[in-house]
Order: C-alpha cells, then structure tokens, then sequence
C-alpha cells in the first residue's frame, strides 16, 4: 500500500498522486501521514480508492469526492466532505463546522460530534452523526438524510427544503419552516439502511424522530415576513 | 377682459416626483416590496462625466487605419498553470440557465466566441449548451452551489468565486416560482415552482482568511490548472480587492451598483453600493499599494454600454470590463418591436425590468418554452459579436487618438472631468483645470 508521508511531501504531490489513480489503476489503497491539521487533504478524487489519513486534518477534507472511500483517524476542521458527489468519508474524532456542506451524494459518517451547520445548504448527501451537532445544522438543507444519534443545536433545519432529519436525542429549537414530522414505514427502511451503512449497531429506528420542512416558506407570502 | 386671480402653474414636489407617488401607492396597495431586474436606474456620476484629452502637442497620435492598437488581455497569470487570453477586453458577466432562457445562454456564449472573448455561468450551474458554444467559459463559484459539482470545474476554463454583485452587495439570488421549470428545478434541487432564495453568504467559509483556504482547495481540485476570479459587489472596493488579493485571487471583478441582477429588491437595487465610477480607483489603488497592478488582473462591470465606458474604464487601470445589461440588449432586450406586449404588461420597450416573472416578450429571461422559442441564437450571437466588434473599434480609436499601440497603455492622464463629482471619484483633473478634489488636501 503506497504511503504519502505529509510531513515529507506536499500536499500537492498528495492530491496529484490521488487524482492520477483512475479506474483501473494498479494503486487503490492509500495511507496519508502526519497530516497536521493541513487544508485541502484528498481533494477532488474521482476513482474508487480507499485512504486512510492518520491523524486530523484541517478544512475541506475529502472536498468533492467522487467514489473515493477515505477515513480521517482523527478529527476533521471545517467543511469536511464539502460538496461530496459520492463515496465515503468517515471521521474517527469530531467534526468542526460546515460538515457535508452543499454534499451532493455520498455517505459522510462523524463518529464524535460535529459542530454547528452540520448539513448546511445539503443537496442529496446522507450523513451519520453518532454523537451531538451545534447550531443552525441543516439550515436551507435541499435533498438527503442527516442522521443524529445525539443533540442538535439551535434552530435546526432552518429555511429547510426536502432534506429529511433524523435526530435520536433533543433539539434544542428548531429554525424557521422546520417541523417534526410523522415517522412512516418508508422513514423507518430509510434510516435503518443508514444506520447499517455507517456501521453503527445496537440503535432502533423507533427511537428516532423526524423533521422536515412545513413548506410554508416556499412561496412569499407577506403574512410569513416575520418568519424570514 | 377682467383680471382676476391668475392661476399658478400646478406644481409637483421634486421630492415626492411621479414615480415615488406610484410605488407608495403600489405598496399601500400590496404590502409586499417591489421586486425586479437590471440594476440602479438613478442618475449617476458615470463614464459619461469623463472625456478624453487626445492628441495635441505632447502627445503624438496613431493613424487610425494604418498603425495597429492591440486589444489582447492575459488573464490569471499569478497562480493558473494556463491562464486565458482573450482577444478583446471586452468579457460577458455571469447570468444563469434559469434567469436567462436556454437560447439566451446559447447566444451569449456564440456571441462571445466570435469574438474571442469568454462568457460566465450564474446561480444555477453550467448547461451543455453553453459549455458546448463558449470558447472560453468562467464558471461561477456562488454561496448556493447549485449545480456545483468537480466536473464542470475542470471543464471551465476559469473559476470565478462570486462574494456579492453591483445590484445588491450582500444579497443572494432570487428566482421566482413562475421560472422554475422542471429543469431549473433538476439542475438546483429544488422543488418546482417554488421561490428560490439564495443565500447571500457561502455556506462553508466565512471571511478573507477562509477564503484563503477555499481557493486552495479549488486550485487543487483542479490541479492548479485554472485561473480563480473573486467576484465583489462595490461597497469597499480598496479592501475587499485588497483582502481578495490577499486570498490568493488571480483575478478581481469588481461590479458597480449600476450593474444588472435578474431579481431583486428595488430598494436593494436602488441604495446599496456605489456606483462604478467610485470603485475603479480604489481598486486599482489597492492593486498598486500590494505590488500587484498588472499581476492580479482586475474586470470591472456595472454600466459598460460603448467601447468610450471601455476605453475610460481602462484609462483608469482596469485590464477588462464586463457587460450584462448591455449584452442583452444586443440580442434583443427591450427591443421596440414588442412594444405592444410589453405595454401590455404594464410597461414599455426601454423600461421593462419584470424579468423575475418569465414572461418577457423577447424570449431572453423567461423559461416559457414558446416565448424562449423567439430568441434565435445563431442569429443573437451575430448580433452579440457585432456590438462587441463596434464596442472594440471605438476603444481602439480612442485608444489611437490618444497615441497608444495598446488599449491598456491608456492611462489616467489621458482623462479629465465634466463635473467635481466625476473628478473626485476617478480623480482626473476637472476640464480645464489642473484640481482634482481630494488631492494634496485639496
């Protein structure tokens, strides 16, 4: 397995070596050393690797992955698995803000807590956080699944669109247009095939509540200007 | 015949003038702010305020058909391994597949590639169509992502990271439900019909030093291959071009309040920013304080209507302008053969900025499949290329008149100020005179 040690290369020599790896490529499992909280790592990826970066990174890990399977055993900065397309990316530590921003498809899995806007402005990207999320997650969330098995934050799900959020412990508030919603049968295989995909065990669906957008803000309507 | 009590003239406020009284009676009426397209409408201290100096007895001029005036800019020359050269410095702002009809895009991006210029994508992702017919095509990098995705920046053949625009610095996008089509919808994930609001920040960076690392992130994403624009709204031009530098931009746009938007408030439109004759110096002033005039590359839009705005602008040290408003109209906006349907919607050909409602008569910011079937692109794209060729040749002959062999060799001294205002903001001398306001303490 070929191993990019980061405190002797670059982080450009990093990224081109990934992006060199097409579909067939003879190289398909990568180590990444000493990371050092460096921005940028395992960007851009568009084959079926798996990487494995030991230690924490900085911003924008995994930023648009497409296919690429990459573990961070550590924690993550801000907007971790930014844009993703596809693939996975799984946190071993924490999380900081903007977790999956803008994903557009793919698995990301925070195995500690991820901070606030979790989920922001999502566009189709699943995500599993076992343990808590900060404020404003989700706010204008388009499409995809966010899974909680903690507490989110404030005003959760703001200006929410048809993202679906799972949260298993308490929300705090919820943001503008988001509302619990009933849990039904399709909600329930929805989630467990989540849960089965991010490895977690030993949790029930029933445990779960849900919360999706009142769609009452989809139109302007002037008698909603105190909600904006 | 007996005198009497003669009558005054009847006479309206200057203050509360026609138009003010019809918006507090459409606001009393509806309770709901106007909304609409374009940009400032007001009178300002614009290019118009400006003239040239030409040749005389310090300054040698150019044969106008014999001695060649180049017009060539090279763009992204700081980080990007291939950077863009455009024949003209003459460049199309970004609008998007969803404002703009499918034919509209198609026409901006033929009329931009005959004439060796690039066109720009908008808050709604990159279409084949213009990808297809666009030389050179700067895709935009905007807080609502839509669209986003690693392909089409690596298919662009710039980046451009968009923190706010002349019409409405500091506020995000606006689509109204009647032009979210079925396709719109698909291509930003969002419900059909409905009223899309775009954030006006980027969801996962905040400031200069975040930007810093975004753009880093997207240099290698694309393996530094592509030049990166940073697109600002002009509010504190000599800052935020500063703090854009800073971050690593390889290009700066600077948008001015007259500059164009396909929605939004007007009272957004109208009162926010200032107008692009205030920004040209501070941010060339910024460029040169950091060393990098000429380095980092500067655009700057809002109100470019004639290759005369061209060649002041680049007198003033820009290296391109951009135009939107004035693009579209070039294909067709506004065009008087329609003036009986835009009367029908309660306006007229010159006027009409409801273009959030997707019914204009010309088939340009509409989705209505029949109205956008109006707009011919081939036949748009030639009349694109023409204003542009038109725009390019006044610009040489300013250019010429004034002695230079290269549009960007025109230079401040080259200008002077019909008005204090003028003269003050593009700090020319006032004609006739050797003051410039606020110089030396003056």
């Amino acid at each position: 397995m070929p191993t990019i040690d980061l405190a002797t290369s670059s982080l450009r020599e990093l990224n081109r070596t990934l992006h060199a790896c097409k579909d067939g490529s003879s190289e398909t499992a990568f180590e990444v050393l000493n990371p050092r909280g460096q921005h940028a790592v395992a960007v851009g990826i568009d084959a079926p690797l798996s990487i494995d970066v030991h230690g924490s990174v900085g911003y924008y890990c995994g930023g648009m992955n497409k296919r690429a399977h990459i573990t961070v055993r550590g924690s993550a900065g801000p907007g971790v698995a930014e844009n993703m397309m596809s693939g996975t990316v799984s946190v071993r530590g924490d999380a900081s803000q903007y977790a999956g921003a803008t994903g557009r498809g793919g698995l990301l899995v925070i195995d500690g807590n991820a901070a606030s806007r979790c989920g922001i402005s999502m566009k189709g990207i699943n995500i599993v956080v076992r343990g808590n999320i900060g404020h404003m997650s989700a706010f204008m969330a388009q499409s995809g699944n966010l899974v909680v098995l903690g507490d989110a934050g404030e005003a959760l799900g703001d200006s929410i669109y048809e993202a679906r959020l799972f949260v298993r412990g308490g929300v705090a508030s919820l943001g503008a247009d988001c509302i619990e919603k009933d849990m039904r049968p399709e909600h329930h295989e929805t989630l467990a095939r989540l849960l089965v995909e991010a490895g977690v065990t030993g949790v029930a669906t029933r445990e779960f509540r849900r919360y999706g957008s009142a769609r009452r803000l989809y139109t302007f309507n002037i008698d909603n200007a105190d909600a904006y | 015949m007996s005198y009497r009590n003669p009558p005054t003239t009847p006479r309206k406020s200057a203050t509360f003038d026609d138009y003010t009284l019809s918006e507090i009676r459409r606001a009393a009426a509806t309770g709901i702010y106007d909304i609409r397209g374009g940009g400032a409408k007001r009178p300002l201290p614009h290019f118009d305020d400006l003239l040239f100096l030409g040749a005389s007895m310090s300054r040698y001029p150019l044969e106008g058909y014999r001695e060649k005036c180049a017009t060539n800019v090279v763009l992204g020359t700081r980080h990007a391994k291939t950077p863009i050269e455009l024949k003209i410095p003459i460049t199309i702002a970004g609008m998007s597949f969803g404002s703009l009809s499918a034919n509209a895009k198609e026409a901006l991006g033929r009329g931009a590639t005959l004439s060796g210029t690039s066109t720009t994508t908008g808050d709604g992702g990159m279409t084949n169509e213009e990808r297809h017919h666009s030389q050179l095509l700067v895709y935009q990098y905007l807080p609502s992502r839509y669209g986003m995705n690693p392909d089409d920046l690596r298919r662009a053949d710039a980046i451009e990271v968009v923190v706010g625009q002349g019409a409405k610095p500091g506020g995000g996008g606006m689509l109204l439900g009647q032009k979210i089509s079925d396709r719109v919808a698909e291509m930003r994930t969002l419900p059909k019909g409905i009223d899309q609001r775009s954030a006006c920040r980027h969801p996962d960076w905040t400031g200069p030093d975040d930007l810093e690392i975004k753009i880093l992130e997207l240099r290698e994403i694309t393996d530094w291959d592509k030049p990166i624009y940073v697109k600002i709204g002009s509010s504190r031009p000599y800052y935020d071009v500063a703090l854009a530098v800073k971050a690593g931009a390889d290009v700066v746009v600077v948008d001015g309040m007259q500059g164009g938007t396909a929605a939004t408030q007007e009272v957004f439109i109208e009162h926010v920013g200032i107008p692009t004759l205030g920004c040209i110096r501070p941010a060339v002033k910024a460029l040169q304080d950091l060393g990098m005039h000429r380095k980092v590359q500067l655009i700057v839009s809002g109100g470019i209507r004639s290759g005369a705005d061209v060649a002041k602008a680049l007198a003033l040290g820009v290296d391109a302008v951009s135009i939107g408003s004035a693009a579209l109209v070039a294909i067709g906006d506004n065009d008087p053969q329609y003036e009986s349907e835009y009367q029908q919607l309660g306006s007229t050909a010159g006027a009409y900025d409801d273009w959030h409602e997707g019914r204009d008569p010309a088939g340009i910011t509409t989705q209505d499949p029949e109205l956008a079937k109006r707009l011919d692109p081939a036949r748009a794209g030639r009349r694109l290329a023409n204003y542009l060729k038109v725009m390019t040749l006044e610009a040489q002959t300013i250019a010429r008149a004034c002695g230079h062999n290269h549009v960007h060799n025109l230079e401040p001294e080259d200008l002077c100020a019909l008005t204090i205002e003028a003269a003050a903001m593009a700090q020319v001398p006032l004609a006739g005179t050797a003051w410039i306001p606020g110089k030396d303490g003056l």
